[in-house]
Formats: C-alpha cells, structure tokens, sequence
C-alpha cells in the first residue's frame, strides 16, 4: 500500500485538471486608494468602531505621550523590547519613577508565570497599517516577541502615519510578504473580542482588553 | 462504509440518520427556534450592511471564486510546492487519507514530546476527526479555547454553527451552565462578567498546556504559510504559548499566492458575521526562530483527505471544495434558520453540510440530508466563492437513486426504493403514450378533487398545506376547444 500523500497526490493527480484558469481581475481590489491624509481618518474610523483608543503624537513627542499614559492609568509596568529602535528610544527618554519599563529580553519559559501574571501592558511598534478596514501590521521576531502584543492586558501600539496601506491586499505586495515573511506575522484591528454569547459584543476575551495606537503624525 | 470514511465518528454509525425526525423535534422547541431566528436575522443584517454597492461584491465573489477555482485546478502542484515551503520553514509535514490516520498522527506527535495536555483554537477539521473524544481516550485533556467551543464542550454537545458554534444557546443557558460547572463561579447574566470567568480559566489553560492546535483558514504555497482568522486571540494563545503547535487543513484549503489571501479574507469575514476585518489576521510560517524568545519549539502540520479527492474527481462536485467555511449559507437557510445545527447530525450543518456531508460519508447513509432542502436557492446566492449548491443537492439526489452515472459519488444508488421506481416507471410509462396519458388527465381533472386529503403520498404534502386542486379541464383540452395561438 502507498503511504498516504503519495496515494493521496496520485487520486489528486489522477482527477486531472479541468479546463483551463480563470483569469483574476483585481479591479476591485484596485479601487480601493485614497490620499494619505484619508488613510489615516479611514484606518482611524474602522478600528475606533471596534473600540480601539488613538493617541496624537509627533516624531519627537511620542516617547512622551507613551509615558503620559501610562501615568495616568496607574500602570505598574510596560514591557518592551529593548532591541527593537522604536524600544530602545522609548527607553532612552523614559524618566526614573512612575511606569517601571520591562525589557523582554529572555526566553519566554524564564518568565512565563510573571507574563501572564504581573505585566500591565505591552509596546510594539508596527510595520504599516490598513486603511480600508482598519489595521495594524506586525512583525514579531528576535528584537520584538510575538507574546508582547498578546498576554498583557493592554497593547499600546506605535503606528507611522506615513506607513498605512491602502488595503490588506497593497500592503502585502509593498511590504513583499508575498516573497518572505519571519515565523510570524499579523493584523490586530482592535482589541481581543468575542459575541459568542447571544451574539453580543464583549472586549477582552483572550487576548489585550485594550488596544492604543500612539499616532504619529509623519506624513508633512 | 467508505475507506477514506471516519469510522469512530459516535454520531455516523452505518444505519440511517433522520434528519427529518431530528428536524420535526427541534421544531417543536420554542426556545431553540427562538435562539436561531434572532442570531440568524442579526447575521443576515450585518452581512448586507457590509456589502452596500453591489458591483463591489459582485466582481469581489468573482475574483474570489476564481482565486478558489485555480487554486483547485493546480491543486496537486500547490500541495507539492506548499510542503516544500513549509518543510524549509521548519514546518513539519503529515499526510492522512482518513480520519484515524490523522488522529494517530496526533497522538504519536504528542507522545513523542511527553505531551499530556492540548490547548485547541477552533477547528472544524478536529471537529469532523472528533479529535477530542480520541485524546481523551487515550489519556489525553483536549480543551477548546474559542469561548462558543468551551461552552459547548462543558455541555458534551457538538458545534451548532461551524462560525457561532454555540449559537443555540441563549446567554440565561450560558450563565446556569457556568454557575455549574466552573469552580467558584456565581451566577451571573452579564455577558462581560461570563466572558471573563472563561478568559480566567483558559489563561491558567493555555499557561500550562503541553501543546496547542489550531485549524488553518489559508495555507498559501508561495511562502509556506498558515493563515488564523480569528477575533478572540485564542488561535494566537494555542498556536504562540505553548511549546508545540500542531495544525489540522483539509487539502482544499492551499492557495498559490498570499496576495490570492486578501480578497478571500475580505469576503470570508464579511459573510460570515458582518465584519470588515477580523481582530487578528494570524500568519505562521514557522517554529520559533533563531533569537526569538517565544513562540512553539516545533510546529506540525497534518493535512487531511476524509474523502476530499475523491469529491475532487468529479468536475461538477469539485466546486464543494471552493467553499471558505464563512457559513453564510446556513445564516441565509431557512430550513437551518427554523431546525437549528443539531438536526443535521453531521460535522457540517446547514446547505454546505449537505452536500459535504453526503459525499463524505455517502449519499445512501445520509440520503435524508440531499431532501432536506426547499431549493430556494438563497445559500447559492450569498456563497462567497459561488458554489451552485442548489444544483449539486439536486445532482446528489440523482446520485443517490442511480449506481450507473459513471460517477465516483460514495454510496450512490443506495438512496433507490422500490416505491419511487415503480412511481417514476408508471409516470415515463404515461406521459410517454399520448392516448394513455389523455386518459389519465381526463379522469385526473374530473376526479381528482375526490381524492381525499389523508390518501398515502398526498398525506405528505397535505398535512401542513391545503390540498391542490386540479382545474376542471387540462390545458391541451382547453386548446384544443378553445383555440390559441398554435391551435
């Protein structure tokens, strides 16, 4: 007897095709641009509509918006990845007190207790945004673990406004994921959310029950 | 039974399953019908909103079935390309004809790595393996983590909705269930105080789990790729947390290019419960990598037949395997809508499951699904990817009364009974002798009213509609007499 893919590749290839392909006409897919300014209110629109929060920041004062946040929600901790540069220069300007900054800088299994336990919040940066929908594209890796945008209760987000796509479809050919992509890469339009029970909306099942995307207005 | 059937499934012995007496109980169910019709009708809204200008959906369904389509046509080739792609990713590759095999290539991953516990994101193929009761039985705690998964599962029940899995039950059901069965849990109402006592067990879970399994919504062949789809951030918990990661596809579900992926994920949420995006759109390409400080040390995939390449050699049924799982089909039923996802008894409900199912496990043994339709034709017309399912029900129905279309359909000819025959043979052997068939219409028109209600046969259509009555004279007569435009 075959082993199975051999046996199963050989039903598959003894179907033969039928007929030849249809063509792909990607025009709806191409409709969908806007300027840069409306990328930036479309992106913002879709994701505040699924409870994701937005702060305005600059280039140079964001670091500081970050911190001021945090502040203000009392938060214990933020962990960040110290290799990463937008990391690296949020903790360049992070001032002693307050928000203690925590770098992830081990293997999950040292701390994975502490993780789920004691982190208030995460930092990420991001790779782009969408705006037909709304969006945040990640690429986690070395410098920025993939658990940093998932176990903490609150995501906070550093999204360029210079970096949002049109559509999910024009970002993966401007980044060229479709060539090579890292272990793990993704979209999050909003915080974790469920309507398994009776179809109503609850934030916050699994994953962030917040999600805030520090703003950065890049694009003049 | 089939070889490429699953023979530990509890819920598909070898005997006929009635779906028609299941259907005829949950009509009766006041609550359940309740639950449906409310959820369904919300869907239904949701979805519309979404799709505002119908030339946007129209060339949107088209590019997505042929991205499905092509996909399809290359199949074999895909397969080959996507394996390659995922063995030099780190992705390690199985292959299973049937269920068992898939199972036992489960189990013998964990064995090997001493694992006792799994974490499951929601996966349908598990379902149609019953993965779970598997594991079990071999010492093994399977628990599902998607919230309608882990509250079906507290009750042993089966998914109601391949979408909404726990659709049937309403949030007073949810709140008694949890006040039960979860340790320290008051009862409660509040949704969002439900949603946290689950998010608080499943985080010890999925802490603590030897390994985690997802499904897989796109597997894409350029890059070695496995796509999530999902809004809870649980497929990212199972698949991210812990040290293995295991994914079940059936081998439909590869697509040339992840650019192919935009516009199938673009629909398959929207159809599926009226959103634009959904929370997290999940791409794994891999084990954890040089440096990485998380991620799963090994990652396993198992791609699965059960019957699915021998859908694909017929041409016509070939189109089943388009189908994207968005379940828009059943949300738009309404004979879903009105008996629910149970009634079915099958691993897909609803007019997908129809023609799934049957060609899974034979049409003979779930003869009773391919009638269970009023082809009205509404699941043809929302399918995303265009599957004409009120023709392939109607094909399947042919199937399952003739051995001798030269089709490779399991179970065909089983459907044929003696009764039917003699009545289709009677009614050839009429209409095809004008001077009988004169006759018959002749007594018909002028007796036919006479006819009572509860004769057998009529008593099938009368007992819930009023009885026809056929016109005094036919309409060749009336020609005839009357004169027309061909007289």
């Amino acid at each position: 007897m075959p082993d199975p893919r051999t046996a199963i590749l050989g039903r598959l290839r003894a179907a033969g095709d039928s007929g030849p392909l249809p063509a792909l006409d990607t025009a709806v897919l191409e409709r969908r641009q806007w300027p840069a300014a409306e990328r930036v209110a479309r992106l913002r629109k879709g994701m505040e509509a699924v409870h994701t929060e937005f702060l305005d920041a600059t280039p140079t004062t964001w670091p500081a918006v970050v911190r001021a946040f945090c502040d203000r929600e009392g938060l214990k901790n933020l962990l960040f990845g110290p290799a990463c540069q937008d990391g690296a220069a949020l903790a360049a300007a992070w001032a002693p007190g307050g928000t203690q900054l925590m770098p992830y800088d081990r293997p999950v299994e040292a701390f994975k207790q502490e993780l789920f336990g004691e982190v208030d919040a995460g930092f990420t940066s991001t790779v782009g945004g969408v705006a037909e929908t709304g969006g945040l594209l990640l690429m986690p890796g070395p410098a920025e673990p993939r658990l940093m945008s998932l176990v903490p209760p609150v995501h906070i987000a550093l999204l360029r406004a210079s970096t949002i796509q049109d559509s999910f479809w024009s970002a993966v050919k401007a980044l060229g994921w479709g060539r090579a992509l890292p272990p793990n890469a993704l979209m999050i339009s909003g915080p974790s959310k469920t309507a398994d029970i009776e179809q109503t909306l609850a934030y916050g099942v699994h994953g962030p029950k917040r999600l805030i995307v520090v703003l950065v207005d890049d694009l003049a | 039974m089939s070889p490429n059937s699953c023979g530990s499934a509890p819920v598909h012995a070898e005997t006929e399953v009635h779906f028609r007496d299941a259907a005829a109980k949950a009509l009766l169910d006041p609550q359940l019908r309740a639950n449906f019709r409310r959820a369904m009708d919300g869907l239904i809204t949701k979805r519309k909103a979404q799709f505002p200008d119908p030339r946007d959906l129209q060339d949107l369904r088209d590019l997505s079935t042929a991205i499905r389509s092509r996909s399809l046509l290359n199949l074999p080739e895909l397969l080959e390309q996507f394996e390659a792609n995922c063995t030099k990713n780190g992705i390690k590759v199985h292959w299973a004809e049937t269920c068992e095999q898939a199972n036992e290539l489960i189990l013998g991953i964990m064995q090997a790595k001493g694992a006792k516990t799994l974490v499951k994101g929601k996966s349908m193929v598990s379902e149609e393996m019953h993965l779970n009761a598997f594991l079990e039985s071999k010492g093994i705690e399977a628990l599902e983590s998607d919230l309608g998964e882990y509250i079906i599962q507290l009750d042993g029940e089966t998914p109601s909705h391949i979408i909404m899995p726990a659709i049937h039950k309403n949030k007073d059901q949810i709140a008694r269930q949890f006040s039960q069965k979860i340790k320290d849990a008051k009862y409660t109402e509040d949704v969002d105080e439900l949603t946290a006592m689950a998010r608080k067990v499943l985080r010890q879970k999925f802490l603590d789990a030897d390994a985690g399994l997802s499904g897989v919504n796109f597997a894409v062949a350029e890059t070695g790729t496995l796509c999530l789809v999902e809004n809870e951030g649980n497929g990212r918990m199972s698949t991210h947390v812990p040290p293995l990661h295991i994914a079940v596809m059936g081998l439909e579900k590869v697509v040339a290019r992840l650019e192919d992926v935009a516009p199938l994920y673009a629909i398959l949420t929207r159809s599926a419960t009226g959103q634009a995006v959904s929370t997290y759109f999940n791409l794994i390409t891999g084990p954890r990598g040089a440096g990485e400080k998380d991620g799963p040390q090994e990652v396993h995939l198992v791609i699965l037949d059960n019957g699915r390449s021998r859908i694909y050699a017929d041409p016509q049924l070939r189109a089943t395997l388009r189908c994207i799982r968005c379940g828009a089909c059943m949300n738009h039923c309404p004979v879903y809508t009105r008996v629910g996802g149970h009634a079915y008894e099958a691993v897909y409900p609803g007019p997908i499951g129809k023609i799934l199912t049957p060609q899974m496990e034979g049409v003979g043994v779930r003869h009773d699904l391919i009638h269970g339709s009023s082809l009205c034709g509404a699941c043809g017309e929302v399918c995303p990817v265009e599957i004409p399912i009120p023709e392939i029900l109607v094909r399947l129905r042919r199937e399952a009364t003739h051995e001798d279309l030269g089709s490779a359909v399991a179970g065909k000819g089983t459907g044929r009974t003696a009764t039917e025959d003699w009545a289709w043979r009677l009614w050839a052997g009429v209409t095809k002798r004008p001077t009988l068939y004169r006759i018959a219409t002749w007594f018909a028109t002028r007796f036919g009213k006479a006819l009572p209600a509860g004769a057998p046969l009529i008593k099938n259509w009368t007992q819930s509609r009023t009885k026809p009555v056929p016109a005094r004279r036919s309409l060749s007569e009336r020609m005839r007499t009357e004169g027309g435009p061909h007289a």
